[in-house]
């Protein structure tokens, strides 16, 4: 269904009257791969780890739904290279659906994973799939070649128009990326977990931990008398659930046991290690911690993912728009997505303050 | 005598150098069980000396002894402490009605202590009437201590208050108490003056502040003091005006909206406590009035902060003031950086308690991990008593702890998630427990968590040779690893196991070593009645109890078993679902 209404933005989007072969490349592509919604870049649908990289299950998506891609929005510079345009590009995902690709997307395939600065600085927004393109065997790309279909006569505009809008865009690699993220509160979809990082949906333990009863409450009972005292900072503990798309089971934490965006940030790197890094934190060494940690930043920072949180309204807003303090006061829960996903994000939450002050 | 032509040479000890009364009133002085063991082992006139100076007589399984035994044994008896249920009834893995009832004891007592003063008890059931039944019938009672026990209220309370006119102590911790109200404490005659101990912090209900007040000004022994939440700050302002000589205190809550004074004087109050040693309770403490304690910090050697859900700013600001702390009691709320603090501002450290402020949420990714251990071993390496409760841990950072602070006696960490492995390495957590019982030789204490092998028992087996107490859960991966540790641990007395994989073989392996140990629990463990039954057959002086399941499904599978050595055979009061073998 998000594929629907996002193919539908991309004909408004568009304006070069692909508006049919789009349908139809990417109805097709879509069926040729019915698999696709079920894709988890996270590794947990087979490995059934979320120690498992997402490395090989990227590559492994990528093997199958290069056809895809082909048809998946990208942004890009104006006047870079399309397929159309540039007959020395080589599309073999294009050729292999024997369509026109409308949007062909050739990210550059090498040290994608590290070389997010260069990619951000150059004005491209990293996409969640490009992770997965960086892994896949596909080569002899150019780099940089971040195609828009747009980009022949539709300069800026188009492209401000894209990115504002690109929200929905995010569905279309949500959509393949295990469709709506499950970590959204329930965890019955993956149910193939491993035993070692057990679903939350897990029954008690009778007896454990070894907490005596008059232990068990002390943080309910302290936070409801602290209480949310209008106006007064409450020193009871603000807990947040956290999510990560395609993690297993939630986290939370408590906005008041930080007082910056960077410890809330690194607190939510560790937090998450474990679902995103799998082998590469397993490797021996002995700054493995830091191994990670960084590994870790770097995928996040690399691979687009961001950090957005619910606030009162029920609106999804990127972190770091408002101040610490009003961000506090707002934040119902945290969500860490894929960047494409949060694109649109960022001007509704400028925006939003606007329309409050 | 003989003279002793050579002055250099020792004198030959004769049998009895001297009368009874001397050999009396030396070991009258030792107050150590343990050491009273030794000495009644030594002849039958020191046996005789040790028994008739004993005053107080510490029980650690009411069922391994008969009151009339102990009676016959111990004429001149003043103290007594017992101990009830096995450990693993605190999380409820033992069921109602088990047993443990101190009536039959206080019924002995009646008559042949009736001068008996003080009574400790912990795991044990007291009822009302028992509580009343001590208050009436021991006219010198001077001490109760109630620990863990259940199965009577505040009324029980009223009749010690009532009747017991020389009372010196009421110690009611963490019991499972019904509080009907807190008129118990207005109870007091106004004729009692003799009160030193008086602890009621885990009570909820409120008592009168009026009758606290009166109570607390006419005791001027009045040395420890720990009321509950129900008390506010200006109440306890009022409270240590009258009782500035406290050597401990428990305050109430330390949160109000509005203190009638200034913050100044009660802060005043603290600085005249000079004498305070240890602090506990501050309910709900803010950063607004927790400085009111600083003046009092330096003096400070136990800070009980196991009910305030701090932060790590407001720890460290507290814990600057506190350098001569010994003993330390933490929710994890303060994380890593609390840890932090307390390894830079505590160097005398012995005992750290991290508790968990959420244990049974599972999303909760709160504060405590092995960077805070870590810290605090580099800070503090006196460290001997650590209990510790976090999400996660890694060997190598156990094994840097280990390294740091050499002298635990006591190592109690609890992985929460069970079965859950080193979390960088993904390995089990063997080597960690493995450099802790190889470099820690003083070790007497050990729980275990995580995922484990055999290979830590074997570690265990081999290296903790000083080890006592032994806590299992959610480890191990055959009945070897229960037979390391029964074959290796020479010291072992306590070893309770839940959840693992040990069957019958492991438990028959230690035949010979249970009559050395006070008892050993095994439950949801792979132990068959068959097993059970041999057990109890070889060795009559074991009591061997199975436990069955409420739903009675599986009656070849012993599910609970606890094993005990006793001099009275099977207990009378066992209940349905006790079977003793």
């Amino acid at each position: 269904m998000d594929l629907l209404s996002s193919r539908d933005l991309f004909i408004h989007i568009n304006n070069f009257g692909y508006l049919m072969s789009v349908n139809v490349s990417m109805e097709s592509s879509f069926q040729n791969n019915p698999n696709l919604t079920e894709r988890n870049y996270l590794g947990l649908s087979d490995c059934s780890s979320v120690d498992s990289s997402n490395v090989p299950s990227i590559s492994e998506v990528n093997k199958n739904s290069l056809n895809l891609k082909a048809t998946e929005l990208r942004l890009g510079l104006p006047g870079s290279q399309s397929p159309e345009r540039d007959p020395e590009s080589t599309l073999t995902s294009a050729e292999k659906l024997g369509e026109k690709p409308l949007f062909p997307l050739l990210p550059s395939i090498d040290g994608i994973c590290s070389s997010s600065p260069k990619m951000v600085a150059s004005g491209h927004k990293r996409i969640f799939t490009d992770v997965m393109d960086s892994c896949s065997q596909v080569k002899g790309l150019p780099e940089g070649n971040w195609l828009f279909s747009g980009s022949g006569s539709e300069s800026d505009p188009s492209k401000s128009v894209a990115q504002g809008k690109l929200s929905s865009n995010s569905n279309v690699n949500g959509m393949m990326c295990s469709g709506d993220p499950p970590a959204n509160g329930t965890t019955t979809n993956l149910s193939k977990v491993n035993t070692s990082n057990p679903p939350a949906a897990k029954a008690q333990v009778v007896g454990w931990p070894p907490v005596r009863s008059f232990r068990k409450n002390i943080l309910a009972t302290n936070s409801k008398n602290n209480g949310e005292v209008d106006g007064k900072p409450s020193s009871g503990a603000l807990f947040v659930k956290v999510s990560m798309d395609g993690a297993p089971y939630l986290r939370k934490v408590d906005l008041r046991g930080y007082s910056t965006y960077q410890q809330l940030s690194s607190a939510l790197e560790k937090m998450f290690t474990c679902f995103t890094i799998g082998p590469c934190g397993s490797q021996g060494g002995t700054g493995r911690e830091n191994l990670s940690e960084s590994k870790l930043r770097d995928l996040l920072h690399g691979s687009g993912y961001v950090l957005t949180y619910e606030d009162k309204d029920g609106d999804w807003m990127l972190v770091g728009d408002v101040p610490w303090d009003m961000f506090i006061g707002s934040c119902k829960r945290l969500k860490i997505m894929k960047g494409s996903d949060a694109i649109g994000l960022a001007p509704r939450a400028t925006e939003k303050s606007k329309n409050r002050s | 005598m003989d003279p002793n032509p050579n002055p250099k040479k020792p004198k030959a000890i004769k049998s009895c150098p001297f009368p009874d009364e001397v050999l009396e009133r030396v070991l009258s002085l030792i107050d150590s069980h343990h050491d009273r063991s030794s000495v009644s082992l030594v002849c039958k006139n020191w046996y005789n000396a040790e028994r008739w100076t004993r005053r107080h007589v510490f029980i650690g399984n009411c069922y391994s002894v008969s009151p009339q035994i102990v009676a016959a044994r111990f004429p001149r008896i003043r103290s007594v402490t017992l101990k009830g249920k096995p450990r693993f009834s605190d999380f409820n893995l033992v069921p109602e009605d088990w047993g443990a009832d101190v009536q039959s004891w206080l019924t002995v007592f009646s008559t042949v202590y009736p001068f008996l003063e003080e009574l400790r008890l912990k795991r044990m059931v007291v009822t009302d009437q028992s509580l009343e039944f001590l208050a009436l019938n021991f006219c010198g009672f001077k001490a109760l201590s109630l620990l863990s026990c259940d199965g009577f209220s505040t009324d029980g309370l009223k009749a010690i208050a009532t009747h017991c006119k020389n009372l010196r102590e009421l110690d009611i911790q963490e019991n499972g108490i019904d509080d009907l109200g807190g008129h118990w404490l207005s109870c007091f005659p106004e004729s009692l003056t003799s009160l030193e101990i008086l602890n009621f912090a885990s009570l909820n209900s409120e008592v009168s502040f009026d009758a606290l007040e009166k109570l607390v000004s006419r005791c001027k022994s009045l040395r420890v003091l720990k009321v509950n939440r129900n008390i506010s700050l200006d109440q306890l302002q009022k409270l240590l005006l009258r009782c500035p000589q406290l050597t401990e205190l428990g305050t109430g809550s330390f949160m109000q909206e509005l203190i009638s004074g200034p913050v100044t004087e009660l802060k005043n109050m603290f600085s005249n406590c000079k004498n305070l040693v240890t602090l506990s309770g501050l309910w709900d403490a803010t950063p607004l009035y927790l400085p009111v304690v600083y003046p009092a910090c330096d003096s400070l050697t136990f800070l009980n902060l196991s009910y305030a859900t701090l932060r790590s700013i407001e720890l460290a600001n507290l814990l600057s003031h506190c350098k001569n702390l010994r003993r330390l009691w933490l929710i994890d709320t303060v994380g890593d950086k609390g840890l932090e603090a307390v390894g830079s501002c505590c160097p005398l450290l012995e005992e750290l308690r991290v508790f968990p402020a959420d244990p049974f949420d599972q999303e909760i990714f709160l504060g405590v991990t092995e960077s805070g251990f870590m810290s605090v071993s580099r800070g503090c390496p006196k460290l001997r008593y650590v209990l510790y409760f976090c999400r996660q841990m890694t060997n190598a950072a156990v094994a840097t702890i280990a390294r740091n602070c050499p002298d635990f006696t006591h190592f109690r960490l609890c992985i929460m998630n069970p079965g859950q492995p080193d979390y960088l390495t993904k390995e089990p957590m063997d080597e960690a427990f493995g450099a802790i019982v190889k470099t820690c030789t003083k070790l007497q204490r050990l729980a275990i968590s995580g995922l484990l092998t055999d290979r830590t028992f074997e570690y265990i087996g081999k290296y903790a040779k000083n080890l006592e107490t032994l806590s299992v859960a959610f480890a191990g991966s055959s009945d070897l690893g229960m037979e390391y540790v029964l074959k290796g641990c020479p010291k072992l007395r306590k070893l309770e196991i839940r959840d693992c994989p040990f069957g019958n073989a492991a438990l028959l392996s230690g035949l010979t070593k249970y009559e050395s140990m006070r008892s050993l629990w095994m439950s949801a463990c792979n132990v068959t009645m068959d097993a059970c039954r041999v057990l109890a057959k070889e060795r009559p002086r074991l009591n061997v109890e199975v436990m069955r399941d409420e739903d009675g499904s599986d009656d070849s599978q012993a599910h609970k078993v606890y094993v005990y050595r006793t001099v009275v055979g099977p207990r009378k009061d066992a209940p349905p679902f006790v079977l003793t073998l």
